[in-house]
């Protein structure tokens, strides 16, 4: 751990006695781009806050650089923060905007300049030094916003849901930049998101949360392949989640039938639940597949179609390139690759 | 199209009570005669005469001071505390608001016999000083009004990007929360003394012994009967409000589209 | 960190500790001790002025101005809803003029808009001579409950005016056109639909002429002369005159109870959550 930057240890905040931070313990090594990710009202903007120093921890300690900070003002910490509202002084023009923390430090008004214009250029807002900010468009605010806290060449970035007031194209094409800048510019990164998808495209690693504690940590790819509980399965992508028995290593029953995995290390006859991703259900002949069931519904969705398939009392969401008509019984087949076993949560 | 008609003129009727009364007085200010009845002429006889006497120069000096001296130390005062009161919580806001608004909602006489028993009970001579105080404690509550729903429109997170940009409490609030509340903190100046310039209850309970101000005397001399050189006091007076109306109604039309 | 700027309001809730609380308390303090207590250690408590205000005498003055006051509110009320209405379905450039030209006379120094209604209804005023020059008798129109009653209309109309036009214009013009979808006449429309969604403003109005007109000692004293006492005259009789401040500080604790009576019932029907605030 000796390069982590950040370092949380057993965080607890409440508020008005309401525990919204329950024993979060992380840590963010340099140059990577961490993601805290949950629904609303899981702790992640609060974590965030507490990185930035604007809420203190109820109890525990937050490390920077190894120095303990609980106590030190946001003003001298060495990180800027990107608000989810932007918080753009809308009295200034954008070059003032962007200049407010290098003037703070009272540095040589042409340093400034220089500096200030080489961030313009770089987001390519060039001319827009003496624009108003209210005559700016959703996207370049965001821009100003991601440069103003830039250009005091922090160690850490903190962004509190930087692209939720953007619509979808302009959102895709923001994650692409911004994972761009953070490659090029060697910035820890932490982002907060209540989007799956935005998580995955851009993090190394992703810290799932719900109700102030953390479900799980990992990257992109463990998080989606091998949730560890079923709010982590149902919260990234869609998901078939069933109840199932462990009845050996590498053997599971499930819907009343027994399968290959790959999984072990659970009980014997432990009661556990069985995640399947809709895209890893493969429609095939009725003789030739494990389980059999009926058509419920079929969806056009562009790239695929999305089908209800009932398995006894079971319905499967499906996600697949050819489609069967409703009614019809078709037969489903994975394989012991697409089965993914989780603890039983409560 | 009657309806169009009938509208028009009954807005008409409705300005011409509300404005008639005060172009008679406007028109009567240049009559040489005496009599309101007979217009004799064309003449600034009036206002000569106003310039000449000493009450009311006096009255003027003591209005316009109080208005100017009043209005900035409400200003600075209801701009500390609107900034204070943004920043409470619950029951001890409502209960500072609603205290505040006592002198807004109590009815002037009320206020001005209340700090006329005060004075008197602590034994503070009546005089420009009680006035002073006297229209502070009226102003200052409008001008934390005017300024209240400008912090409520800030971005809740604009102190904290300042100070995440390395700005201190006290330097955020310089550079960014005073600029940002600055059209509020105008209005509430200009209000206060507006309100501070047209006062006549208040001042009336707490003025002392040879102090006095516009309204007073215009009272004292419209008891005694209607004369000719109030009608030139109030033009002049009717010209400064309206000047400071389309002022401030100006400022906030331009603050409105700017939006 | 935004604990710490409500320090700032610290200097401000002393201030209004000293000149707020404290003289209301004086009031309070005075009301209900008798004239002869003149230190604390000879303080006297009696409801004694509160009952010498149900004298016949005192209760009718009473009764009186909260007469004219609603006279004048009913008055404001009928002149008023056509102008706020007519305000709220006029284009909005022609809107903010006549807004503005309603609101105007209320900067105007009130002891001058109710001076000047004298000069008018005088009895050598322009209303008398205009009748002489056309050959009538001249009528005595100034110092009159009427000539009350018009200089208290002619002040607070706006107050009128101003919430019902606040409340009309609130209102979704798709309304008015789902209800003239569906059948309703001109009339219904404006039975139906427009009259009860404006009823807060109707009621904020109201309240809004009723304070001020209760509670005036000018316009009765110049436009009504000695004849007609109302109660803010009787206030300031006793205070400036007669010097009886316990008596005078039990009526007006009895006027301050009325006007917040009447600003709890405006609260609840508030049209925004600002209140008069917009007014300016």
């Amino acid at each position: 751990m000796s390069n982590a930057i950040i370092e949380l240890n057993n965080i607890t905040k409440k508020f008005d006695g309401e525990t919204v931070l329950d024993d979060i313990t992380l840590s963010v090594k340099e140059n990577e781009f961490v993601t805290l990710l949950g629904p609303s009202g899981c702790g992640k903007t609060t974590t965030l806050r507490i990185i930035g120093g604007f809420e203190t921890p109820t109890s525990g300690e937050v490390y920077f650089d190894g120095h303990l900070m609980n106590d030190v003002p946001p003003f001298k910490r060495q990180l800027n923060t990107v608000f989810q509202k932007y918080a753009l002084f809308p009295h200034m023009n954008v070059f003032d905007n962007i200049a407010f923390g290098l003037r703070i430090k009272k540095m040589d008004e042409k340093i400034i300049s220089n500096k200030v214009l080489k961030m313009l250029e770089l987001f390519n807002l060039k001319n827009y030094g003496k624009r108003r900010i209210d005559q700016l468009s959703g996207g370049q605010q965001q821009r100003i916003a991601i440069a103003r806290a830039l250009v005091n060449e922090p160690k850490v970035l903190l962004l509190d849901e930087p692209l939720g007031a953007l619509d979808l194209k302009l959102r895709k094409d923001m994650q692409n930049e911004l994972k761009a800048m953070q490659k090029k510019l060697g910035i820890t990164f932490v982002y907060v998101t209540h989007d799956q998808e935005e998580a995955l495209t851009m993090s190394d690693t992703i810290v799932v949360m719900n109700d102030g504690i953390i479900q799980q940590m990992g990257t992109p790819i463990d998080i989606y392949n091998e949730p560890e509980n079923a709010f982590v399965a149902d919260f990234i992508g869609e998901s078939n989640i069933l109840k199932g028995v462990m009845h050996d290593d590498y053997l599971v029953e499930f819907l009343g039938k027994k399968f290959e995995c790959v999984d072990y290390g659970f009980g014997r006859g432990e009661e556990i639940e069985v995640v399947i991703r809709p895209e890893d259900l493969v429609l095939t002949e009725k003789s030739i597949s494990p389980l059999e069931g009926i058509v419920q519904s079929v969806t056009f969705k562009g790239v695929h179609y999305e089908m209800i398939v009932a398995v006894s009392n079971f319905e499967f969401l499906v996600h697949s390139t050819t489609k069967a008509p409703i009614g019809t019984t078709v037969g489903l087949s994975f394989t012991p690759d697409d089965i993914h076993i989780m603890e039983k949560g409560e | 199209m009657v309806k169009k008609y009938l509208s028009r003129i009954y807005m008409a009727i409705i300005f011409i009570f509300l404005y008639s009364p005060i172009i008679v007085l406007a028109i009567y200010s240049f009559n040489e005669s005496k009599s309101r009845g007979n217009w004799t002429g064309f003449s600034f006889k009036w206002y000569l005469e106003l310039f000449q006497d000493r009450d009311i120069k006096m009255a003027l000096y003591y209005t316009v001071s109080i208005a100017l001296i009043s209005a900035i130390i409400s200003t600075i005062l209801g701009t500390a505390a609107a900034i204070g009161i943004n920043s409470m919580k619950g029951k001890i806001k409502s209960i500072i608001l609603n205290i505040n608004y006592l002198p807004v909602v109590n009815p002037d006489i009320v206020t001005g016999i209340a700090l006329m028993i005060l004075y008197i009970s602590l034994n503070i001579k009546l005089g420009f000083n009680t006035m002073l105080i006297s229209h502070i404690i009226f102003n200052t509550p409008y001008v934390i009004l005017s300024i209240l729903p400008k912090l409520r429109q800030l971005d809740t997170h604009m102190t904290e990007a300042a100070m995440d940009l390395g700005a201190t409490p006290m330097y955020a609030l310089r550079k960014v929360i005073i600029p940002e509340i600055k059209p509020g903190i105008i209005t509430g100046f200009l209000m206060a003394f507006t309100l501070s310039i047209d006062d006549f209850i208040i001042s009336y309970f707490t003025k002392g012994e040879g102090v006095t101000n516009l309204s007073i005397v215009i009272y004292s001399m419209a008891r005694r009967g209607v004369r000719p050189t109030i009608n030139a006091l109030s033009t002049i007076m009717l010209t400064v409000v309206l000047l400071l109306m389309i002022i401030v109604n100006n400022r906030s039309n331009a603050i409105e589209k700017s939006k | 960190m935004k604990d710490r700027t409500k320090y700032f309001s610290y200097p401000y809730i002393v201030w209004m500790t000293i000149f707020i609380i404290l003289p209301s308390f004086l009031v309070l303090l005075y009301s209900i001790t008798s004239k002869e207590s003149n230190g604390i250690t000879t303080i006297n408590f009696t409801l004694e002025n509160y009952k010498l205000f149900f004298d016949p005498m005192y209760i009718n003055i009473l009764f009186d101005s909260m007469t004219l006051a609603a006279i004048s509110t009913l008055i404001c009320l009928i002149l008023g809803y056509p102008a706020a209405y007519i305000i709220s379905t006029s284009n909005i450039s022609k809107r903010n003029t006549l807004l503005f030209l309603c609101i105007l006379p209320m900067w105007m120094n009130m002891l001058l808009r109710t001076y000047a209604w004298m000069t008018i209804l005088g009895n050598n005023g322009l209303i008398n001579n205009f009748l002489e020059m056309i050959g009538f008798q001249k009528v005595n129109l100034l110092y009159t409950r009427g000539a009350t009653v018009m200089g208290m209309v002619y002040n607070f109309i706006p107050f009128m005016i101003l919430p019902i036009y606040t409340a009309l214009s609130k209102m979704d013009i798709g309304l008015i056109e789902a209800a003239d979808d569906l059948g309703a006449d001109k009339k219904t429309i404006f039975r139906k639909i427009i009259l009860p969604l404006s009823m807060p403003g109707v009621i904020s109005g109201i309240i809004m002429v009723f304070m001020p007109a209760v509670s005036t000692f000018i316009i009765p004293q110049l436009l009504g002369g000695n004849k007609n006492m109302m109660i803010g005259n009787l206030i300031e009789k006793l205070f400036i005159l007669n010097g009886d401040w316990n008596f005078g500080s039990a009526i007006s604790i009895i006027m301050m109870i009325i006007i917040l009576i009447s600003m709890s019932i405006m609260n609840k029907f508030d049209v925004d959550k600002e209140g008069g605030a917009r007014l300016w």
